[in-house]
């Protein structure tokens, strides 16, 4: 490892740090877009003047909005998420079980959905144009147009109702045993899987076939290697980044797609938090979540980029 | 532009498939056999003569709910893609040709809001507006605009540096008649396979929203919403909430032919010059 990479990898994170910063006064600006009393709104059109004044007093809503921002970001550096407008419960202290329930769920559908994509996506370049392509591809069209909770309601009437495998309703808990934890996660993962593998699929067939119109790979085609041995040993390895590139991109698209799949499955997670309490404007929570979503999502493109970095063996050596 | 004799079967399957949800949504009164809010019959009742796909939660006819709900869905969906379009095109159009400071301070904007998933920004700006069907247009086609953006920027640009386009320049052109006459003509058509893209994407953002219930509000029908107003159905079986909701699939893959159609057939229009 020469030091082009470590330049390289330490300039794409603080431009992620950057970044990250930038979309905190976003999502900040973008909970002020209406400057309308948040203090009457929680307490209701009969509340009195003098109450409404107290609770702007208390949630400091008569500083400007550009304090408030540094007040609320300094709090969230520190770990302090603030309270929730309805209920006064810290965030911080729900939202951390959740935002493990979410990962747990992802990353069990990640498991799956990666491997898988990526041999169908192999299948697919090895028999290109054949019916294996041409039914990955239909596929593909298909689950790129399907909601996910048809998919969602699907499996759930097919395997809890009709055929009463499953749990319905993915309930998890603190201390509940990690089989019957997975047997819970079990639909909305496949809902999950569903959602992102014939994406995933499709970007990997096209940087696999992109690689495949090199000149090596004719030159490897010629000196008559197998189809499949230059896939394996010619094409794969020139593919690993764009391939890595392609699963990160989908990974965080899961991030997106754990918010749906968690309301069907009344599954604890983060995204159904943040659904809840959109619905009751509970706006320190949606910022709070919103964050930790953009977070994450920004999280996994540096991933990428650094992994991309990392694969490429020109930069490995400096000249 | 588009020769019908080159339309291909799934491209006619889709086009047939998406004239018949405009017919719906157009003459949704003339052809719902039931009001949309009447209580016709008994909760959640079987396919039936009189209720071709039975009834609702509530005993509404689905089938005059499902019409009335192709006209709320693909209106606010075309309204969200109309504005997204304008916006993204217009902005996009202005950045290549304006350049320097104006391009990149709108190019990164654009940036930081791709940077963040569109739903989530999407839920966190909900949080906040008022529920109705104009928020929904406004949030849903700035969100959309940005790729909008991202695409006719990057085709202008290429554009831009044309001799015709540096001609119209030197004899003193204004800026909207360059960016009207001179480049969104030779831009329009990578633009018109996104504009089906984009409606679909807005099919798919507003049955989300809806079925997360912060979409179209009650007693307004639309898909996403009657998804969710059917789903706790599901568990005893009854599979009410899957209509509307393959309804979501199937006008979504019929746009996706379609637009799939218009993207190989201009292709080959652009003679070679990609």
């Amino acid at each position: 490892m020469g030091s082009p990479v470590l330049t390289l990898i330490a300039q794409r994170v603080a431009l992620g740090i950057l970044l990250l910063f930038a979309v905190s006064v976003l999502i900040f600006a973008g909970t002020q877009i209406l400057p309308g009393d948040v203090a009457q709104s929680i307490l209701g059109q009969d509340a009195t003047p003098e109450a409404v004044a107290n609770l702007r007093q208390e949630l400091g809503l008569n500083d400007p909005a550009y304090a408030r921002y540094f007040h609320w970001l300094g709090g969230v550096l520190t770990g302090d998420l603030g309270s929730t407008l309805t209920t006064r419960q810290e965030i911080a202290k729900t939202l951390m079980p959740r935002l493990w329930n979410t990962l747990f769920l992802a990353f069990w559908a990640a498991i799956v959905a990666v491997p898988l994509a990526i041999v169908l996506g192999l299948l697919a370049v090895r028999y290109r144009n054949g019916w294996v392509d041409k039914l990955i591809s239909g596929l593909a069209l298909a689950s790129t147009s399907l909601p996910e909770f048809f998919i969602g309601y699907l499996l759930i009437l097919s395997f809890a109702v009709t055929q009463q495998w499953l749990p319905a309703i993915s309930t998890v808990y603190d201390g509940m045993p990690f089989f019957d934890k997975l047997k819970a996660i079990v639909l909305p993962a496949t809902a999950l899987v569903l959602v992102v593998l014939a994406h995933m699929m499709r970007m990997t067939r096209a940087a696999i076939l992109n690689v495949m119109q090199s000149a090596y790979i004719e030159t490897a085609e010629l000196k008559g290697l197998s189809a499949s041995a230059v896939i394996r040993k010619h094409a794969l390895p020139n593919a690993v980044a764009p391939i890595i590139n392609v699963v990160m991109l989908n990974l965080a698209f899961l991030i997106v797609g754990v918010v749906v799949v968690e309301v069907i499955f009344v599954y604890p997670g983060m995204g159904q938090y943040l659904v809840d309490h959109v619905v009751k404007r509970d706006v320190p929570v949606v910022q709070a979540v919103g964050l930790v979503f953009a977070a994450i999502y920004i999280g996994l493109n540096i991933v990428a980029d650094v992994a991309a970095i990392l694969a490429n063996p020109r930069l490995r050596h400096p000249k | 532009m588009f020769d019908l004799k080159n339309l291909t079967v799934s491209a006619g399957i889709g086009l047939i498939l998406f004239a018949l949800f405009l017919l719906c949504a157009l003459f949704a009164p003339l052809i719902a056999p039931f009001p949309m809010s009447q209580i016709a019959g008994d909760v959640w009742g079987p396919l039936s003569s009189t209720h071709w796909l039975g009834t609702d939660n509530l005993g509404r006819d689905l089938l005059s709910r499902m019409v009335y709900g192709a006209r709320t869905t693909i209106f606010i969906a075309a309204m969200a893609t109309a504005l997204s379009f304008s916006l993204g095109a217009i902005l996009g159009l202005m950045a290549a040709v304006v350049g320097g400071l104006v391009d990149t301070l709108m190019s990164r904007f654009v940036d930081l809001l791709m940077a963040i998933p569109t739903l989530i920004f999407g839920l966190v700006v909900l949080a906040v507006l008022p529920s109705n069907n104009v928020t929904l247009i406004l949030v849903m086609g700035v969100l959309s605009s940005t790729r909008v953006y991202r695409l006719s920027r990057a085709v202008a640009v290429d554009i831009n540096a044309m001799d015709f386009v540096e001609a119209a320049k030197v004899r003193g052109e204004g800026l909207g008649w360059i960016i009207f006459r001179e480049i969104l003509p030779n831009a329009l058509s990578p633009l018109v396979a996104e504009l089906g893209l984009r409606f679909i994407f807005s099919v798919l953002f507003l049955s989300t929203l809806s079925f997360l219930g912060l979409g179209v509000q009650p007693p307004e029908a639309d898909w996403g919403g009657m998804v969710k107003e059917n789903k706790d159905g599901i568990v005893f079986g009854i599979p009410a909430a899957l209509i509307p909701a393959s309804a979501i699939a199937t006008l979504s893959i019929s746009v996706n032919l379609v637009a799939d159609w218009v993207l190989t057939s201009t292709a080959s229009l652009k003679g070679g010059r990609e």
